[in-house]
């Protein structure tokens, strides 16, 4: 089947799945709203308002305010843009990793893979959280913004407002705490995959290592880690939150999700708006991913396209 | 089977190994010494105070010996002192035998968590099964919307709405810690019902994100034995429907389940750092939270050390159950 005809085919699986598209919808949005933030936020997120403190929803504060008298909502639609952030970034980190290590394992085997799936066993068995909160309690957020990322990566992040040294360490950490997952899934890819007669005529034509394990292996192996991507950015999000609502993610005043939450909690007897909308947006766009990731892998599963022809 | 037992545990000694070099390995990724937070407090310390400080905890030496030495310690379980300002033993802390047992810290932890467990599995199961069985139907739907709501709930969003809900507005129960400030002049029966009370939010917010992902794979389990061929062979020697489902199927399609309980352990025990935060449940994970806010070192590794313990320990009885459930690997 040629490529063109394939991506139809996927096109037309995809559309039939409404809670995909759904998802993708979701997706979109609130990648629109983190863009569009300047421009669809009534106040600015860090106006403080001394006279309209913790206000319930109204009409000029359609989400009411906080302890401080800022806006909600504005501060919600900036912190879409943190999460966002966050969770690609996190999930960028995490995906390279468990590519590297998981087609170093499962090209080469022997020694290198037994030492790598080890090491994978160790960082499952430590509880993920423990592990997350521990790096955070000893790492200095100063590293990342002095020399310990690329120029050109940096460059990138200096572009997302609001990214303060708080918000890099915790991409850094949660990327450096979840790239397990593709690294099995990448392993295996290539178990089966290197076996097949096109990598052997490729080898027999003399092809390197390397042009082996990107050229050939790697690209076939793509699908299922964009799916397994979609679904990290979801975890991603949900595990930023959390720590911004213990306090230990994303610092005040930056926005974010979390800590509008962990006012929540401080005011819980007197604010409820200060908890439920913060929670509905972190569940849409959980939701959201996720949706947008299942639709995906459904639509490129071949063996779900044969059963429904029956 | 006693073989294969034995092997697993010779596997775990170089995985803990890892953690405890992992550990380790964090803890020194911090800038300055780890006494620099007992010095920082005391403007007045002497620079020789200050080495001998750092002479006490072996922090003049390389950091492979140091390694090696608190190696040696926990062994015998010996995680050294807090560095908070009770300066009490790490392991005393966690486990403190001057204290009943429903007041321990790890016991707390780890009562909690077996009981979610065993609410995940008693509830997710049978949802699992039932929609399976009827798949396509009102009630399937029903509960995969529920579960897909379950995966993206964050669970501490859902412990502030259940709490602003049954503590605030309703006044039902109690939101925060285990007993109530009178429990020492309750009855009896007024006292289980104090510790149950506090318990029943916690547990529900803790089993729930769980209860999303096992019932959804015992949904798809279940689909897949139905179709197999020897479900087909009982249906068609004419057993009841229900014999068919609950003696045929449900035996084969549990054994995967086992295998993911072993491997939820992790995420369970991590968890209850976020849930006894906001809970106020004098556990482990609050005990983790508080250390990792004064960077208190010593209560860090060792938490961090017994958390993966006890993860190892419940992948184990997973294996267990799996041998004992699956005749093939008994026989082995």
């Amino acid at each position: 089947m040629k490529n063109g005809k394939l991506r139809n085919l996927f096109w037309k699986r995809f559309r039939q799945n409404r809670l995909a598209v759904a998802g993708g919808i979701i997706v979109v949005g609130l990648f629109l709203i983190a863009v569009l933030a300047p421009f669809l936020s009534p106040y600015s997120p860090n106006d403080i308002d001394r006279k309209h403190i913790l206000e319930p929803p109204s009409l000029a504060h359609p989400f009411g305010t906080d302890d401080l008298g800022r806006d909600i909502l504005s501060r919600m639609i900036y912190g879409s843009g943190i999460s966002l952030s966050v969770g690609f970034v996190a999930v960028g980190i995490a995906t390279a990793i468990g590519m590297v290590l998981g087609a170093v394992s499962g090209y080469y085997g022997g020694w290198p893979d037994r030492i790598i799936m080890r090491f994978i066993d160790i960082m499952l068995s430590i509880p993920t959280f423990f592990l997350i909160l521990a790096v955070i309690a000893f790492v200095d957020p100063g590293i990342w913004s002095i020399g310990g990322l690329p120029v050109w990566l940096k460059k990138i992040l200096q572009r997302i407002p609001f990214i303060d040294p708080s918000i890099m360490n915790i991409m850094v950490v949660i990327g450096l705490t979840s790239w397990m997952g593709v690294a099995r899934l990448v392993r295996a890819e290539f178990l089966s995959l290197k076996e097949r007669e096109y990598v052997l005529a490729a080898k027999a034509l003399g092809a390197s290592d390397l042009r082996i394990i990107f050229r050939h292996i790697m690209i076939n192996s793509l699908a299922p880690v964009l799916v397994s991507a979609i679904l990290g950015i979801a975890g991603a999000v949900l595990v930023e939150s959390a720590l911004s609502f213990l306090g230990i993610g994303v610092q005040p005043p930056a926005p974010s999700w979390g800590n509008i939450l962990e006012l929540g909690k401080n005011n819980i007897e007197i604010a409820w708006w200060l908890s439920v909308f913060p929670g509905l947006a972190i569940l849409i766009t959980v939701l959201g991913y996720n949706l947008l990731g299942e639709g995906i892998r459904d639509s490129i599963d071949p063996r779900l396209w044969e059963t429904e022809r029956h | 089977m006693v073989l294969y037992l034995a092997k697993r545990l010779l596997e775990m000694i170089p995985t803990l190994l890892g953690i405890t070099l992992i550990s380790f390995f964090i803890i020194h990724l911090a800038p300055g010494k780890p006494t620099d937070i007992l010095t920082e407090l005391n403007p007045k310390i002497t620079p020789e105070a200050r080495e001998r400080l750092e002479k006490i905890y072996g922090l003049d030496k390389p950091v492979i010996v140091q390694y090696g030495l608190w190696l040696k310690r926990i062994v015998r379980l010996d995680f050294g002192e807090s560095f908070s300002t009770d300066r009490r033993p790490v392991m005393e802390k966690i486990w403190d035998r001057k204290q009943p047992l429903l007041d321990r810290r790890l016991f707390i932890t780890f009562m909690l968590n077996l009981l979610s467990m065993v609410i995940i599995f008693l509830v997710a199961i049978p949802i699992g099964i039932t929609s399976a069985t009827h798949q396509n139907t009102l009630y399937d739907r029903i509960t995969t919307t529920g579960v897909f709501i379950g995966f993206a709930m964050p669970s501490f969003w859902l412990a502030l709405l259940l709490m602003m809900l049954f503590g605030v507005y309703l006044d039902l129960l109690p939101i925060s810690g285990l007993k109530s400030m009178n429990y020492d002049s309750l009855s009896v029966a007024g006292r289980i019902w104090d510790r149950l009370s506090h318990l029943i939010l916690p547990v529900f917010v803790s089993s729930f994100g769980g209860l999303a992902g096992l019932s959804r794979y015992m949904r798809s389990n279940m689909l897949e034995v139905i179709r197999q061929d020897y479900v087909t062979v009982a249906r068609a020697k004419g057993l009841p429907e229900n014999e068919v489902i609950y003696r045929h199927a449900f035996r084969n399609a549990l054994l995967p389940i086992i295998t993911l309980l072993g491997l939820s352990v992790p995420g369970l025990i991590g968890g209850s750092v976020i849930f006894e935060n906001i809970f106020g449940i004098p556990g482990m994970g609050q005990l983790f939270y508080m250390s990792v806010m004064t960077r208190d070192y010593t209560m860090i590794m060792g938490i961090l050390t017994i958390g993966a313990i006890l993860t190892l320990l419940g992948n184990l009885l997973a294996d267990l159950g799996y041998m004992l459930a699956d005749p093939r690997i008994r026989t082995k």
